[in-house]
Formats: C-alpha cells, sequence, structure tokens
C-alpha cells in the first residue's frame, strides 16, 4: 500500500507541470525503474493511470499519456506480452487523433515500434494501423518542431523496420510522405525527411512501380533544398553541420535512376550558378548519381556533363594563384582547388564507366584544355608531355634535325594514340594563342617553351601526318589514320603567322601535300573529302586573319593549280571532282574566288568555241555551267561580291554565240543550251538594273545582226509565221535571248520592245517555249497606263496586251485556202483563234495554247483582269464539241460548234492550267524579279472552281469531261488546302471522281499521287471532316480501289495511311464498310513493298480493334437482354454468328482468365 | 483470382539491337523488295514488341520468342513459331500463343499457313497447349470472349506504337 502511494505521488508530481524539469525526470526514471525490476507491473500502472489518461482535462490527459509513453520508451529492453503491446498500440494510434496529446501518443508509438524482436516486438498488422492512423490523421506541418521530428523520426522508423507490410500502403504512403515533408525547414528533420525519401525509394525500385508515377512529385519537393544553404550562420552549437545535410540530401537524389530526368538537369543547371558552393555541390551530386544510376542513363547527358565540366575546368584552372605540377599521361596532378579537384573526380568516374577508346579521348581532352587555359600550363604541358610523346614516337630532341626527310615511319606504324594526343595538344595551344588577341603577348609568345619546341619539332610533326596518310595510301586506309594525318596538317598549317611564325617552306610543304592528295588519292573518297575540307579550312583561315604570306602561297600553290586543272586533260582525276575541288577551295574566301571564277569563265569559252568539234567539251561546258550557276553564282551573292564577273561572262557569252555564224547547224545542242540558259539567267537576275541595260543591249544588236530575223520588217509587214522557216542556230539564239528578257528587273529598259513581241509571237507558234515565258515575263513586269505617266516612250502593259491579243496573224493564202472551211477573214486572225483552232491546224494551235499559258501565268502572277478571258480559251478549248456553256465565247464559235476538238489539244489546254498554278523554277520567280500578289492562287481557286464544276456537271461527252477533271486536278494540288478545306464539301465528290479518272492511264500517275495528297490533306484536317463524314462511304470506296495501284509505291501507302485517318471517323458511319476495308488491305499485307506491307498491317489492326469494339458493344447489350429473356439465348446467339457447338463452349471455358 | 504472379521474378534479358530500316532508297522504284525479308519484318517490327500477359516486359526481354524462333518457308508459304513460356507450368503459355497467334493473322497474308507451338520440353502440358494453339475453331471462340480479347489487344497494343 506504501508503493501505491508512493506512486501516486510520483505521478502527481509528473503530471503536474509546474514542477522542474529535473524532478520530472526523476519521477520518471523511479516509475521505470519500478516496472523495470516488476516490482510494478505495466497493467498496475496502466490501471493507476487510468483518470489520468481518460480525464477530460487536456492538459493533464496529455501529461498521463506522456508519462506512460516514457516509461515505455525506458523499458525498451524488458520483454512484454505480445497482447499487452497490441493494446497498448492500439491506445496510442488512437490517441494520434487528439492533437493535445499528440506528444505522448508519438513517444508511445515510436517506443513501441522501436522495440527489438527479443523482447517483444509490434505485429505487421498493428505496425500498418499505426502507419494509416498517421497518415490518416497527423498534419506534421503544423506541429512545433520537436513534435515534427519525432513524426519523421516514426515514418522514418516505419519505412526502416516495416519495409514489407508498409509497401502495401502504396500511395497514401507516398502522399502522406510528401505532404509531411512539403515546406519543411528545420535541419534535423530534414536530415530524417531525406533519409525517408531514401527509403521510400529503395521500397518502390521498379521502374515502372508505384514510385515511378510520383517520382515527379517527390523531386519536386526535394528540389528546393538543393543546393543546402544555410541564410543565418550557424552558431556552432547546432548539431547539423551544412556537410550532413548536404550528403543526405545527396543520398536522396541518388537513391533511385528514377529521379534521373530531373536530378541530371537540375545539377547542371547548378553547375553554371554563381554561388560557390552550389558548383562544388553539383559536381558531388553529379559523380554520385552517375556512379548509382549508371552509365547508361548518364550516357545522353555526356555531352551537356563534358561541356559544363569543360567550362569548370578551364575557369578554375586558370586562377592566378594556380601552380601546375605536371606529372605523366596517366596522373595528372591538378592544383589544390576543390572544383577543380571536384570536376576531375567526376570526369575520372564518367571515364572509368566508359571504354578505353573513350579514356583516349578523355585524356586527349583533358590535354586540350589544360594547354589552352594559360600560357604557363601549355608550357608546362608542353615541356613535359610533348618531348616525351615525341621520344616515344621515335624522334628526340637530339636527333631533331636528323631526321627531317621523314622516311623513318614509312616502316613502322606510327602510333595512333600518341599522334592523336598531340592533336589534342597542338588544338589547345592553337586556340591559346588565337584566343590571346592582345599585342602585348605577341613578343612574348615566341619565346615561350611551347613555341620553342613545336619550332624544333614542327618539321618532324609534318613528316609523321603526312606518313599516316602516305602509310594508308597503299592498302585501304582507315578512318581513324586519315582523321590524324588530314586534321594534324591542318592545325599544323593555321597557326597565326604574326603570333607564332611557322616556316613558309613548311607550310607549302604541307599544301603541297594535301594537293597531292587532291590530284592522285580520287578513289579513296573519305581521304580525298577530308583532305579537300582541310583545304578549304585552310583558305578561309589565311583569309580570315590577313596572313598576305601565307595567302601568296595559298594563291599560287592551290587556287592556280585547281584552275590549271580544269584545262589540262590528261590528269586521271574526274572531271566531277576538279569541279567540286574548284567550288569548294573559290568559296573560301573573295580573292580567290575571282581567280576562280576567270578560270572557269575562260575554260567555259574555250569550251564552247569547240563544242563542234569534240564531243567531250561539250559535257564538261554544261558541269562548269551548273557548277557556275548552282554554287559559286549563290555564294557571291551571299557574300556580297561584285556583278563584275556576272556581267562580263554574260557579255562573254553573247559574243561567243555572235560568233558562231555556221547558219545550218544548231548553236548549240539542247543540253548545254539549257545549261547556257540558266546560266545566262541567274548571271542576269543577280545584276542591277544598269548592267542588264548593257547585257541586253549588247544581246539585242547580236540578234539583230547576226540572224535572219529581219527585224526592221516584222513591224511594218502583216505577221506571217509561214514566211520565217527559223533555223537552229536562229532558235537557240531567240532562246537565249528570251532568258535575258525572263530575267531582267522591271525598270530595265527592252530595246525595241513592240518589234520583239512580234517577232516573239511568231516564234512562240513556232512551238519555241522560252519565247513564251519571255512574252509572260515582259506582260507581268510592264507598267500598266496608270502609272507611268512621265515615262511615254515605254511600251505599257495596256498597249502590250493590245499587241498580243490584236494582231492579226497572216497566212499565206494558199496555204490557208486548203484547211481554213471558208471563213470570210480567213487568212487573218489573232493568237486567240488560233487557240480556239479556227486555223484547224493542230500543231499551230498546241503551239498557241501553250504559249497563252504562259502568257497567262505573267498576267495572273500580278492578278490582271485579262486571265478570266484567257481561262475562259482554255475552258472552251476543253468543252468545244458540246454545247458551249460560256455566253461569252458562244457567238464567236458558231462555226466550229459541231467540231470536236482533237485529244491532244484538249490535253494541252488542261496542261496550261499546271503551268498557271505551278511555281517555276525556270521563270517569273522572285530570283527574276517577278511582280507576284500575294494569294493569287487562292484568288484563281475560288474564281475558277465554280466554272469548272459547272461544266463537269454539264458535259456530256466522256472525253471533256476527262480532260475537265484533268484541269481540275491541276488546279488542286497547287491550291492551299485552307482554300480548299473551305469548300470541302463540294469538291470531294468530284475529287473522287478525278482520282479514279486518273488510275486508267499510267502517264498520270505523279498528277495522282499530288491529288490523293490533298485528300489526305482534307481527312487530317479538323475543318474538313464534317464534308468527309457525309462522304465516308464514296472516299473508302475510291481508296480501296487505290491500294493496289501498280504503278507507284506512294499511291499505295498514301491510300492506305488515308484509311488509317478515316477509322478515326464516328462509329456508325465507317462499320459498315469494315467487311470490305479489311478484305482489301489483306491484299496489301502481301505487297512488293515493304513499307506499303507495314502501312498495311497498321491499318488492319485500327480497322479490328473497331471491328471488335462494335461486336462488344453488341454482346453487351445482348447479355443484358439475356439476363431478362432466357429464352431467347439460343435466337440471339444465331443472330450474332455464334454457332453452339459444345466443344467450343468447353474450349472457351479454357481460355478463361485465371 | 490467383493472388500471386505465376512468374513472379522473370529474368529479363537484353534487346536485341533492332536493324535500322534501310531508307526507301528510290520511292519511284518499283523494286520487289526481298519477300523473306517480309518475315524479318513481321519478327522484327511486331512480334517481339508483343507485351507479356503479366510483366511490364515485351516478348523479347523475357526470351519468349527469338529471331531463331521464327521458321518461314516463303515457298510453301508456312510459318512456324517455337516460344518458350518462362515457367514450365505457366498457365500464360496459351495466352501468349494466342497473341502471337492473333498477331500473325493481323500482319501476314492469307496465303500464310501459320503453326504455333511451345519449344519442347519448356512446358508441362505441351500437347494441350498446342493442340489448343492450333485448333481454329477454339481460337476463334477465345476471340469472342471479350475478356480475354481485351487481354490480347492490350498485349498487342505496344508492338503497334
Amino acid at each position: 500500500m506504501a508503493e501505491a502511494t508512493q506512486l501516486t505521488r510520483h505521478i502527481e508530481s509528473y503530471v503536474d507541470s509546474s514542477s522542474s524539469l529535473t524532478h520530472q525526470a526523476a519521477t520518471l526514471n523511479a516509475i521505470a525503474a519500478l516496472v523495470k525490476t516488476d516490482a510494478l507491473p505495466l497493467q498496475a500502472l496502466v490501471r493507476e493511470l487510468d483518470m489520468y489518461l481518460t480525464t477530460t482535462d487536456n492538459v493533464i490527459r496529455a501529461r498521463g499519456i506522456l508519462l506512460l509513453a516514457e516509461v515505455i520508451t525506458r523499458i525498451e529492453s524488458k520483454p512484454l506480452d505480445s497482447a499487452i503491446i497490441h493494446s497498448l498500440v492500439g491506445f496510442f494510434k488512437d490517441r494520434l487523433v487528439n492533437w493535445r496529446a499528440v506528444r505522448g501518443a508519438l513517444v508511445g508509438c515510436l517506443a513501441l515500434i522501436r522495440r527489438k524482436s527479443v523482447v517483444g516486438m509490434v505485429t505487421g498488422s498493428d505496425a500498418t494501423a499505426i502507419a494509416q492512423s498517421f497518415l490518416q490523421y497527423m498534419q506534421v506541418q503544423s506541429l512545433g518542431q520537436y513534435d515534427r521530428k519525432l513524426c519523421f523520426e516514426l515514418l522514418d522508423c516505419l519505412l526502416e523496420r516495416y519495409s514489407d507490410v508498409v509497401t502495401t500502403l502504396g500511395e497514401d504512403l507516398i502522399y502522406g510522405i510528401c505532404e509531411a515533408i512539403d515546406a519543411e525547414k528545420d535541419p534535423e528533420c530534414l536530415m530524417l525527411a531525406f533519409h525517408i525519401v531514401e527509403s521510400l525509394a529503395q521500397l518502390y525500385p521498379d521502374s515502372s512501380g508505384l514510385l515511378a508515377s510520383f517520382a515527379k512529385d517527390v523531386f519536386d519537393i526535394l528540389e528546393p533544398y538543393f543546393p543546402i544553404h544555410f541564410t543565418h550562420p550557424s552558431s556552432g552549437d547546432t548539431p547539423v553541420q551544412r556537410d550532413d545535410l548536404s550528403k543526405s540530401l545527396m543520398s536522396a537524389f541518388s537513391s533511385t535512376p528514377l529521379f534521373e530526368p530531373f536530378v541530371i538537369p537540375l545539377l547542371l543547371e547548378k553547375l553554371s550558378s554563381s554561388l560557390h558552393s552550389a558548383k562544388i555541390d553539383s559536381l558531388k551530386y553529379l559523380r554520385v548519381c552517375s556512379s548509382k544510376y549508371g552509365a547508361e542513363k548518364i550516357a545522353k547527358y555526356a555531352r551537356a556533363i563534358w561541356s559544363s565540366v569543360k567550362d569548370t575546368l578551364s575557369t578554375y584552372l586558370g586562377e592566378p594563384k594556380f601552380s601546375f605540377t605536371i606529372a605523366p599521361v596517366d596522373g595528372i596532378g591538378f592544383p589544390e582547388n576543390e572544383i577543380g579537384i571536384e570536376a576531375l573526380s567526376l570526369l575520372q568516374q564518367l571515364i572509368v564507366q566508359n571504354s578505353k577508346k573513350k579514356k583516349l579521348h578523355a585524356i586527349g581532352r583533358i590535354l586540350y584544355i589544360t594547354a589552352k587555359s594559360t600560357i604557363s600550363s601549355c608550357n608546362a604541358v608542353f615541356e613535359n608531355l610533348f618531348s616525351r610523346m615525341m621520344d616515344d614516337l621515335g624522334f628526340s630532341v637530339s636527333n631533331a634535325d636528323s631526321f627531317s626527310n621523314g622516311d623513318i615511319f614509312t616502316s613502322q606504324r606510327v602510333k595512333f594514340g600518341f599522334l592523336y594526343l598531340c592533336i589534342e595538344l597542338l588544338a589547345g595551344c592553337k586556340e591559346l594563342i588565337v584566343g590571346s588577341d592582345k599585342p602585348a603577348l605577341q613578343y612574348v609568345f615566341e619565346h615561350e617553351t611551347c613555341c620553342i619546341m613545336l619550332h624544333r619539332f614542327s618539321t618532324q610533326l609534318l613528316n609523321a601526318f603526312g606518313s599516316v596518310l602516305a602509310v594508308s595510301a597503299e592498302r585501304c586506309p582507315l578512318d581513324p589514320d586519315i582523321y590524324i594525318g588530314v586534321k594534324g596538317l591542318q592545325i599544323l598549317a593555321t597557326f597565326q603567322s604574326d603570333v607564332f611564325p611557322i616556316q613558309k617552306s613548311i607550310f607549302e610543304n604541307i599544301l603541297n601535300k594535301i594537293m597531292s592528295i587532291i590530284m592522285e588519292d580520287f578513289e579513296k573518297t573519305i581521304l580525298w573529302e577530308s583532305a579537300l575540307k582541310a583545304l578549304c579550312h585552310v583558305g578561309s583561315f589565311v583569309q580570315m586573319f590577313h596572313e598576305s604570306e601565307k595567302a601568296m602561297s595559298y594563291r599560287s600553290l592551290v587556287v592556280e593549280k585547281i584552275v590549271e586543272l580544269l584545262s589540262l586533260d590528261d590528269i586521271t582525276l574526274p572531271f566531277s571532282l576538279k569541279v567540286e575541288a574548284l567550288s569548294n577551295v573559290g568559296m573560301t574566301g573573295r580573292k580567290n574566288m575571282l581567280t576562280i571564277l576567270q578560270g572557269l569563265g575562260t575554260a567555259v569559252l574555250a569550251n564552247l568555241s569547240k563544242v563542234h568539234r569534240n564531243v567531250r567539251s561539250s559535257e564538261t561546258a554544261v558541269q562548269l555551267l551548273e557548277c557556275y550557276s548552282c554554287k559559286l553564282l549563290p555564294w557571291i551573292h551571299e557574300n556580297g561580291g561584285t556583278e563584275d564577273f556576272a556581267v562580263q561572262f554574260a557579255l562573254d557569252i553573247w559574243s561567243q554565240a555572235g560568233n558562231c555564224m555556221d547558219f545550218s547547224a544548231p548553236f548549240v545542242e539542247k543540253g548545254l543550251l539549257d545549261a547556257i540558259m540558266k546560266a545566262m539567267k541567274l548571271s542576269v537576275g543577280s545584276c542591277v538594273v544598269e548592267s542588264q541595260n548593257l547585257i541586253i543591249q549588247n544581246a539585242y544588236s547580236i540578234l539583230s545582226s547576226h540572224t535572219n530575223f529581219q527585224l526592221k520588217e516584222v513591224e511594218t509587214l502583216p505577221l506571217t509565221p509561214g514566211k520565217y522557216d527559223i533555223s537552229l542556230r536562229d532558235e537557240g539564239i531567240i532562246s537565249l535571248f528570251a532568258s535575258v528578257v525572263v530575267a531582267v528587273h522591271p525598270k530595265t529598259h527592252i530595246p525595241d520592245i513592240r518589234v520583239l513581241m512580234h517577232l516573239f509571237i511568231i516564234t512562240l507558234l513556232r512551238g519555241v517555249v522560252p519565247v513564251a515565258q519571255a512574252l509572260g515575263s515582259i506582260l507581268n513586269k510592264l507598267v500598266s497606263t496608270s502609272n507611268s505617266a512621265e515615262n511615254s516612250g515605254d511600251l505599257t502593259l495596256e498597249e502590250a496586251l493590245d499587241v498580243i491579243f490584236n494582231t492579226k496573224i497572216c497566212f499565206s493564202s494558199t496555204d490557208m485556202l486548203q484547211r481554213c472551211n471558208g471563213t470570210s477573214n480567213g487568212n487573218e486572225m489573232v493568237l486567240t483563234d488560233i487557240c480556239l483552232g479556227i486555223a484547224n491546224d493542230r500543231l499551230l494551235q498546241i503551239n498557241a495554247i501553250c504559249g497563252l499559258s504562259w502568257i497567262g501565268k505573267g498576267l495572273l502572277l500580278r492578278g490582271h483582269e485579262k486571265i478570266k478571258d484567257i481561262t475562259k480559251i482554255f475552258m472552251e478549248c476543253l468543252i468545244s464539241g458540246t454545247k458551249s456553256a460560256l455566253p461569252l465565247i458562244k457567238d464567236s464559235l458558231e462555226n466550229t460548234e459541231e467540231q470536236i476538238q482533237d485529244p491532244l489539244v484538249m490535253k494541252c489546254a488542261a496542261d496550261a492550267f499546271h503551268v498557271l498554278m505551278s511555281d517555276s523554277e525556270v521563270c517569273l520567280n522572285r530570283k527574276f524579279h517577278a511582280t507576284i500578289r500575294p494569294l493569287y492562287k487562292q484568288r484563281f481557286f475560288s474564281s475558277v472552281m465554280p466554272i469548272i464544276l459547272q461544266l463537269i456537271t454539264k458535259s456530256y461527252s466522256s472525253l471533256s469531261r476527262s480532260f475537265l477533271y484533268r484541269a481540275f486536278a491541276h488546279i488542286m494540288s497547287d491550291t492551299s488546302m485552307v482554300a480548299i478545306l473551305s469548300e470541302a464539301k463540294k469538291l470531294i465528290p468530284v475529287l473522287l471522281d478525278c482520282l479514279s479518272m486518273l488510275t486508267e492511264d499510267i502517264q498520270d500517275k505523279d498528277m495522282l499521287y499530288g491529288l490523293l495528297l490533298v485528300l489526305s490533306g482534307m481527312l487530317t484536317e479538323k475543318n474538313g471532316q464534317e464534308a468527309v463524314i457525309e462522304n465516308a462511304h464514296i472516299i473508302i470506296n475510291c481508296l480501296i480501289k487505290l491500294v493496289d495501284y501498280p504503278h507507284k509505291m506512294l499511291v499505295r501507302e498514301t491510300a492506305i495511311q488515308c484509311l488509317v485517318a478515316l477509322s478515326e471517323l464516328p462509329h456508325a458511319r465507317i462499320y459498315p464498310m469494315r467487311t470490305q476495308v479489311l478484305r482489301a488491305i489483306s491484299t496489301c499485307l502481301d505487297d512488293t513493298k515493304r513499307a506499303v506491307r507495314y502501312e498495311a498491317v497498321k491499318c488492319r489492326q485500327t480497322w479490328w480493334v473497331h471491328n471488335f469494339f462494335f461486336i462488344e458493344c453488341v454482346q453487351f447489350y445482348l447479355v443484358q437482354l439475356l439476363l431478362y429473356l432466357p429464352i431467347f439465348t439460343f435466337l440471339l446467339d444465331l443472330l450474332i454468328g455464334r454457332q453452339c457447338h459444345p466443344e467450343v463452349f468447353i474450349s472457351e471455358v479454357q481460355y478463361q482468365l485465371p | 483470382m490467383v493472388s500471386g504472379l505465376i512468374n513472379a521474378n522473370p529474368v529479363i534479358y537484353e534487346k536485341k539491337e533492332r536493324r535500322a530500316r534501310t531508307a526507301p532508297s528510290a520511292p519511284h522504284d518499283e523494286k520487289v523488295d526481298n519477300c523473306n525479308t517480309n518475315i524479318f519484318l513481321t519478327f522484327s517490327n511486331h512480334i517481339r514488341d508483343i507485351k507479356d500477359p503479366e510483366h511490364p516486359y515485351s516478348l523479347e526481354e523475357l526470351k519468349v520468342i527469338t529471331e531463331e524462333a521464327v521458321e518461314v518457308d516463303d515457298q510453301r508459304n508456312y510459318v512456324r513459331v517455337t516460344f518458350t513460356p518462362t515457367v514450365e507450368h505457366c498457365s500464360m503459355a496459351t495466352i501468349i500463343g494466342l497473341c502471337l497467334r492473333v498477331k500473325l493473322m493481323r500482319s501476314l497474308p492469307l496465303r500464310y499457313k501459320v503453326d504455333i507451338r511451345v519449344a519442347p520440353g519448356s512446358h508441362a502440358t505441351e500437347a494441350a497447349v498446342n493442340k489448343q494453339l492450333n485448333d481454329k475453331e477454339r481460337v476463334a471462340a477465345a476471340l469472342e470472349n471479350p475478356n480475354l480479347l481485351d487481354m490480347v489487344d492490350e498485349c498487342l497494343a505496344p508492338s503497334y506504337d
């Protein structure tokens, strides 16, 4: 009894919150001692405490619970019965709800959870119960610091000791932990929190497990803590130091590879932070993370990591206090600089993870960095490493002079690795020299060790690199050898001479070496190409740094030699390679380009002059001209070169054309003529107006004096095409002249334009297409009357139109009487009449239509009204033979109404729409100064399309309808999708008819493909959907016919892709077509082309899934029905086609899910 | 439902490197692609990516099927696929077989006869499984079971990406 009273007193004094702390501790110890020695059983204590544990006074209850909890903490080594533990767990976990007594509950739970198994521990289910209750009720962040710490300890303990059971809590656990940690600021709590995250990561290591989906959330909470930085300086008495915390965070970061996508970018970003500690931390973390995540995951960041480490290294290794102690390759000593050390150890980690080849690379890079950072480090590397490497390569300082001929290398294979390191070293040294542009430093360099050594060994190095290439020239050369040899030579040649003068002889030797490769080793493609690249690099370097002496050598050794190559026929180097070398070398600088152009010009003219004697020279000229117009001219244009050469070149070609006096033979053959015309157009197009005037004057004088065209008579006499039999030579010259006209600026004055237009009209009727293009170009560029008041001498647009459309063309009456069926004005008609076939000469009509289409294009581009009339003429050609639908031309056609047009003429008229709509490379584009009105295609589309649609519906003859479809296809393929989509509803049916029409002729396959692309565009665009849904049936039917189109693989592939797109449509629309599609596609599975088969498999899959999805729906409703109407089972089964074989059902049961 | 997985800890193998699909050299060229590559393509592009019914790995990663296990006779229009279940008593063998069959059914031309079997000695009820997999009616019936079909479609889904 005495004990009991004493106990009561103890309890009283503990519960009384006014007593001192030491007193409380003493009473607590006393009670614990009693329980420990079994003087007081735990049950008795609980009974005694009963009132305190259940009282409604919050303070006393909290103290009571805390007392019990503290006692249990103190008797952790005393064995306890499992039933007692269970009831205690129940008690404490329930108390977690009550925030006033929460500390006691936490202490109690913690004490219980920490018990070891020998003295009786909490069972798994109890632990789960605690965890659940904790996650449900605890608001960790609303508690005080000490309580929070308890909470984290409890969580930590749970994860540590009961990992297997808490795993089952899944999402709740992760959520709870996130919530608890979020915004925690106390270092002690954070230590625990980081540890909790680490344990959590170990709980769910699976890459597709639960944590994977929360990795981002968890990491978002951790991210703000990096880098650990204490805002208030620690006074020294805080138990947690910054480093400990940082380490803890690091292990949390590196705990699971799931964090990799978030961690690495963060670290890389922080590496460039200005905070010193952040840099160090990032490097440390990177190292640890890369070792934990594994090489595979880090591989993709290698480049980014490398570049930031490189930056760090070069920044921090270059600090002035830095003292450099150098060592052999395998153990470079770095200064006592924390960042440097960390960066290097990270590097080491990365290197160890990589292969041997990469190791070499890494060392090379380090050497590069060291060499390029400061002069002193560069000197040190050279002093220690370079001479060693030279020794290893076989030349030492002592015999440096004796082996200057380089013969020693041919017998032995030069050590690859050393040469590689040499290159890196040299590259670094070069960077250093280039980087220091202060003139004060220039003097210093020459006397630096690195430069002295480089001087001493430069000959040897040259020989070494040369011999690498020479050795490999005998066998099939290996890529690395080529790389080393060429790169080495290039680096040697590109040292800046005012800072580091390399001997002139060495530079020239290098150039000779590379040139010899260019001239001889053209069969080894890789070697040849890399040599050429190096040559160009050296060339542009020389230009860039204004090295006059080197530039001289370069010009004499390289540029002039290459120009010389052009005229030498005996060299085996293929001509295409010569041209490639020529253009590449030319692009190294403006001066070189001029030399090259001069050489090219001479070569072209020389070849042109002997075209008739030598067949090869024609090919040569074509190649040179191609090179000139595709490569050199654009380069000059871009790099602001002068146009002098272009002008001179054009004039030279013209005088060459004038000199060719052989009237019977063509001026030049067709391919060459095209090349000359292209070069001429581009040359003229790139000149300014004055130069263009000069060229066109010159050209005009040659046209008028050196041809059979009697320009003076053309205007006065009526136009009679029959009179001029144009010789082939004249045709060539007028084409060339047309190409000048095509390319000129609108402001350029074209001499005698009216005469020229007459001439052009006549030649146009002879079928010379460039002339038609020139006419279109003239019409496109002329100013119209309204704004040309000041320059009355010039021809205006209206006058020009008048010339074209109203000039009477006469035919010699003998000709006409036979053909023209008695029209009153039979022998005089205008161009448009010829187009309509009044002349009754098919060839003439086709030529006229073709010419008119180019004229129309010129007008269309500037948005002139007259295009409407021209379009009407084309349409008239298309529909004639049926009743005319166009009132305007009705009366003029009265006499030909019954006559049916020739199909060829109709085809030509349909193709005229292609000329109108497509973007042309040869004329009427921006390069040739055409006037282009914005959105002209859309305008044309919206004005013409309704007419064509109307005509198609009205046309009865299948022939004219098919040509209308053709015109339709041309217009559709070249109009922008936006315009088409707005009309989609009307267009789709016609488009489908058009597609099936185009499948009939193999020659239309490209047109078919173009049109199919339009359809697929409509299918995939959102705005087109409505029209597509309406016409789904016919679209699918049409596409099914196209999936086995034999002539073009792209058509089949696109058709199948369209079908895939169609499967996205609402189910009810496409379901009926399902079987048909699947059947059609199944034949495509056996297609001859792989791409088609691949698309077919994809298409089949999407349609299958639809198929089953539908059946599923049906079945679902049927099952619903079955529940109520079992009687109809049999009937309904029959309905969905399932046969009631007993066997089938048995097997189906076998397939049931486990 | 069985509570645990049949093979809780399967061994994961590395994926074979994919042979890059050679870019169509000239799309206008109507040359016939080698037909045997058809089947190679089937394997490399389709079968290997089928997902295992119980694990988030592809059949290739689990070495259930390998490239060598696909035999093709293009002249006789015959394909035989031999697969190896991960454990002997694997009840998923039928499902895997069904996936293979459905996949091939959907990606091969109709002319092929497809034979699917379990590798000899790799399954406890080898004969039964083989019989079930090559019985047209049973396969058809199985595909009408919506649950099964869902499962098959799920396994096939990744191979169409």
